[in-house]
Order: structure tokens, then sequence, then C-alpha cells
């Protein structure tokens, strides 16, 4: 867990050795992930907040609240 | 960890399926048949002589719902010069495409592409996305996805090719 | 007053530009949120206003910028034993822009939090990137931060501290129904760490209590690893559910597990019901004792709870209602109620208001209220 570099260099591996996927969930049927309730994110103000008040109250920090809900859907 | 990465990258890269006969500028428009919103059925083939506009799109998708009126705006100004809009909904239920149909109503046929056969024989790789059949069948322009202005290259793809 | 630890100025800039790169090569949307919040618990109060504000320049430039506010009077545990009750306040500011292209998102962010005895600054830079027919997002980010530190009553002490933050996120479509998202951030800090008020206790049998209290003294630099792992599922009838799972482990000895799983339910049309379960549970520090043998029994020292043994567990519930109005250029509004209850069980903080012989008081614990309220307006 210490060693936050070898996921990374697993992700530039992946980024970089631009094999081209045929996605298994094509565009058209991203109907559901689309959804507002699919948002890792659906309300930046309060997640921000939420993040603030465990924070403050918990030894633990980092990698909290939302991170990208990627589903290419627009 | 490490020694992990390449049999990963490997499966990854095992994915990459052959793409399935891609539709590009310049090749014959698959030909289809689907149920319209009018009850009808609509073949591709029929529409031979006239520019056909496919527009692949979902109520779910906000550039598509952006667009729809922009599209009625293109039909009214060219059907009576030999063209027509065919709006492919990719929606395997239909019900949401017809509430948001009755708050922006469209005059050309809404086509349901309930089972994703079309989309897939036309390899949609963006929603929405637009294709232009010139009046021998032929794909002549391939546009994914929609911004604003977009509506005038479309507008002038179609002058050009009712042109011809 | 310092009355929070530095780290968690922070947390409001990462969760903002993380939802900033949220969503494959789309801008997020022109919206903007008035939140009150307020949180009561453990003789504390914090409430206040905060404004986020999101709006779109062209197709590829989104920008923001938010206001938030604290207004804190506490009379916690610590202030009951070693101080005295006081009030204080916090505003933080911050700015941002997302540039996207091509399936790109560059973000660039800048927050200030300032309060009486503490001043931070924050830069931060993100790179989001759609990949594998956009079932896959990819996010890297960095951030630095400068912190000064007063202390109310000691106009003399000066003191700062920096920070610097490595992101990485990884996100992806599983199917039709399921998303994944991992995300792993380091973060390191350096200078003065620890709270110029607070104190450790050691057992002094010249005291009429039995103890006494000398400044707490943190290491000068701290370094954590935190990877959580989030899932959602879309269910049949249109609802979600969602499940969280954080590790955490620093240089400073506390090792920390976060466990949360949420139902989403939409409700007639203009209704949105979300209700969620969170534990976190979290060992103590290495040089964290609730009480010392004798005074400067190790060269550093904590009695801070934040530091120590504990676990807490949090029920939440949120209502959501779009009333369907909409005029001039306003398409969407919402408002919205979010309620937690959070309890709070110490292993190794001891509760001091209550006399007993030192070492043997009875645990601290305590629970919380948290309130939100807010509208959104999207446009």
């Amino acid at each position: 867990m210490r060693r936050a570099a070898t996921p990374l260099l697993i992700v530039a591996a992946l980024a970089l050795g631009g094999c081209a996927i045929e996605p298994w969930v094509a565009p058209y049927e991203r109907a559901n992930l689309s959804d507002p309730i699919m948002s890792f994110s659906r309300d930046p103000v309060s997640a921000s907040y939420m993040n603030h008040v465990h924070e403050v109250r918990e030894g633990a920090r980092g990698a909290g609240s939302a991170g990208g809900g990627g589903c290419g859907c627009n | 960890m490490r020694r992990l990465t390449l049999p990963v990258l490997a499966l990854l890269c095992s994915f990459a399926a052959a793409p399935a006969a891609a539709v590009t500028s310049g090749s014959a428009a698959p030909d289809f048949v689907l149920k319209s919103a009018a009850g009808s059925n609509v073949r591709l083939s029929e529409m031979r002589g006239q520019v056909v506009m496919i527009n692949f799109w979902a109520s779910w998708c906000g550039p598509c719902r952006q667009e729809m009126p922009l599209l009625e705006k293109l039909q009214q100004r060219y059907a009576r010069l030999g063209f027509v809009m065919l709006g492919v909904n990719v929606e395997e239920q239909s019900q949401a495409a017809q509430k948001f149909l009755k708050d922006v109503p469209v005059s050309f046929p809404i086509l349901w592409d309930t089972s994703n056969s079309v989309s897939r024989l036309y390899a949609v790789k963006a929603m929405p996305t637009s294709v232009i059949v010139d009046r021998d069948g032929k794909v002549r322009y391939i546009h994914p996805g929609y911004k604003a202005g977009d509506e005038n290259t479309y507008s002038d793809t179609v002058r050009a090719l009712l042109r011809e | 007053m310092a009355a929070t630890r530095s780290g968690q100025r922070y947390g409001l800039l990462a969760a903002l530009l993380l939802a900033g790169g949220a969503g494959a090569a789309v801008l997020p949307e022109d919206r903007a949120d008035l939140l009150y919040h307020s949180y009561d618990g453990g003789g504390v109060e914090v409430s206040g206003p905060s404004l986020l504000v999101r709006k779109s320049l062209g197709d590829s430039v989104s920008v923001y910028g938010n206001h938030y506010v604290d207004t804190v009077s506490s009379a916690s545990i610590d202030v009951l034993t070693t101080a005295s009750p006081y009030a204080d306040e916090r505003t933080e500011q911050g700015a941002g822009v997302d540039y996207l292209r091509d399936g790109t998102t560059l973000s660039l962010a800048y927050t200030n939090s300032d309060e009486s005895d503490y001043k931070a600054d924050t830069v931060s830079f993100d790179i989001s990137q759609d990949m594998f027919g956009d079932l896959t997002t990819v996010t890297l980010g960095y951030s630095q931060g400068n912190d000064k530190i007063g202390k109310s009553n000691d106009p003399a002490f000066a003191a700062t501290a920096t920070r610097q933050h490595y992101r990485v996120g990884l996100s992806q479509v599983i199917s039709k129904n399921m998303l994944l998202a991992l995300n792993l951030e380091t973060i390191t800090d350096q200078g003065f760490l620890n709270n110029p008020y607070r104190s450790v206790r050691y057992l002094d049998p010249l005291s009429a209590l039995g103890y006494s209290y000398e400044p707490e003294i943190y290491p000068a630099t701290h370094t954590s690893d935190a990877v959580a792992l989030r899932a959602r599922y879309y269910l049949p009838y249109r609802a979600a559910v969602y499940g969280e799972y954080r590790r955490y482990g620093d240089t400073w000895g506390i090792d920390a597990n976060t466990w949360e799983i949420g139902y989403l339910h939409p409700w007639r049309e203009n209704w949105l019901l979300e209700f969620r379960l969170r534990q976190y549970s979290q060992e103590a520090a290495d040089f964290y004792s609730d009480l010392f043998p004798r005074q400067q029994a190790q060269n550093f020292l904590a009695r801070d709870k934040e530091l120590s043994t504990f676990s807490s567990r949090s029920l939440g519930v949120t209502v959501s209602y779009d009333p369907g109005l909409h005029w001039n250029f306003i398409e969407r509004t919402a408002f919205t109620l979010s309620l937690d209850h959070i309890q709070f069980n110490y292993e190794d903080f001891r509760d001091l208001t209550k006399a007993a012989a030192p070492g043997s008081e009875p645990l601290y614990e305590f629970t919380a209220n948290v309130l939100q309220l807010y509208v959104s307006l999207w446009y």
C-alpha cells in the first residue's frame, strides 16, 4: 500500500500501450449508466462538505469523496 | 505486482475483437428495416433517390435532446427538395423517448431500434451519431457527437448532396 | 483558533476537483448550489453557508467558484479539560477551471482558507483521459499546499507547513448496469503539523489530580497512503446501490478502514431518496497515549482523540425534491435535505470531565448530527 507507484505503472502502461479495445458496452447501451442516480458525485457541494466533516474527525485522509464516474454517456 | 502488468495488458488487448464491418464515407449504406413511431415499417433502400440523414439518438443523451429541434428545422427546410431525416432511437424501452417527443414534437420518422441491431450495423461510436446518405445510397458523411454549431455542417452537407 | 488539523483543508478542494473531472469527456453541468450546513456534536457546533457556482464558457471550458464559511463555537471535551470554550470563523474561497478537448480534461484550481490563526493556500492540477472506447477514465492529479499557523494567545508564535498530494483515479464501466472506481492518494506534509493549543497528560504524583499537562509534539513529517474502491449498480426498477471501501495507512502508524453502503430510490417522478450506512475504524498513532507515564516520556507526544484508536458509525438519509420548476434561463431546480447521525466510540481516549483515578476514567463517546439543506439550480 505504501507503493502507490505500482498501480501508477500499470495505468501508464495501459495508457501508452494504446491497444484498441472494442468496447463491451456500446455508446448506445448506456441508458442506465447515464442516469443521475449512477453518478459518483451527484451533488459536489454536499460531497465536499461531508468529506470535510470526516477528515476533521478522523485520522485518515485522501482518496475520499467522489472520483469520476466516466461513462461516456453524452 | 509488476509481474502481473504484462499478462493484464495482454488480456485487455485480447478484447480487441475484429471491428464490425466498418461503415465509412464512400461505402454503400447498409440497408435496414425498422418499425416507426407511426406504426409502419421503414426500409432505408426505399428512400433511394433522396438524401437521407440517419440520426442515432436517445432521450437520456443530453446533446441528442439539444439537437432534436435543430434536426426538425433541417427536415422542414429541405424535405421538399428531396431530403428525409430518420431519427433512430437506440433505447430498449421507448416510453422515455415517447415522453420526450411529446415535449419536442418532430415531423420526420422516428424509428425504434430496440434490439440495437441497426446501431450495431452502423458501429455507432458516440451518442448522438449522424450519418448522411446520398441519392445513390452511399454513405457520404459520418458525424459522431453533437456540439453547438454542428447543425451548420449538417445543413451545408445536405445542401451539397441535394445539388448533385 | 486552529481547532482543526491541517489536513482537512484539502478535503473540500480535492472533492471539488475530483467532481470536476467526473463524467467521461463531458464538462460538468452549469449549476449553482447554495448549501446551509450544520454540525452539532461533542460540544462543538459548526454551521455556515457554502455557495458553489459553475458555468461553461463555450464548448470546452468550464469555470467555478466556491465560497464556504464555518462558524465554530466549541466547548469540546479538549476545550473543557485544558482550555476555555471559544468561537471562531473559517472562510474558504476557491476557484477553478476545466478545459476539455478530445476526451482529455485539464483542471486547475486554487483554494484559500482563512481563520484568525490559520491560513492555507492550495493549488491543484488534474488531468483526466477517456480511453478504451470511453469505458475507462484515468485521472492523475497533484496539489501543493502552504499553511501559515499562528496562535491567538501568543502573537510571537509563527510556524509553517507544506503539503503535497499525488492522486491517481481510474473509473471503469463494467457492464450496462455497473460502474467501478479506484482511487489512490498519497499525501506528504512537512513542518508544524500539530495543534498549537492541544496538550498531552502525564502521571504526576505532585498534582492534586494525579496528572498534569504538557504541550503535544508531533513529528515534522507525515506521509499517508489511501486507496478506495467504489462500485455502483443500477437495479432493474430504476434504483441504485453503491458500496465503498477505503484502506488507509501512514508513517505515524495509523491504520484505518472505511466502509460505506447506500441505496438510492427515485419516487414519483419528483423525489429522490437516499439511505446510507458508514463504518469507520482506526488504530492509534504510535506516539499517541491517553496518559503518558511521566513528563517528556518520549520524543513525540499526542493525545488528540483524532489520533487514538476509535470507531464511528453513521446513518444518513437524503431527500431531494425537484418541483419541475423552470423559468427564464433556469432549466431545473431541486431542494435537498440531508441528515447524518454519527456515533463515535473511543477505545483509549478517556473522558476527564468524569473524576476517577488517573487512567480509569470512563472512555469517551459522543454522537453528532450533521444537517445539510441546499437549493440547486441548473441553467
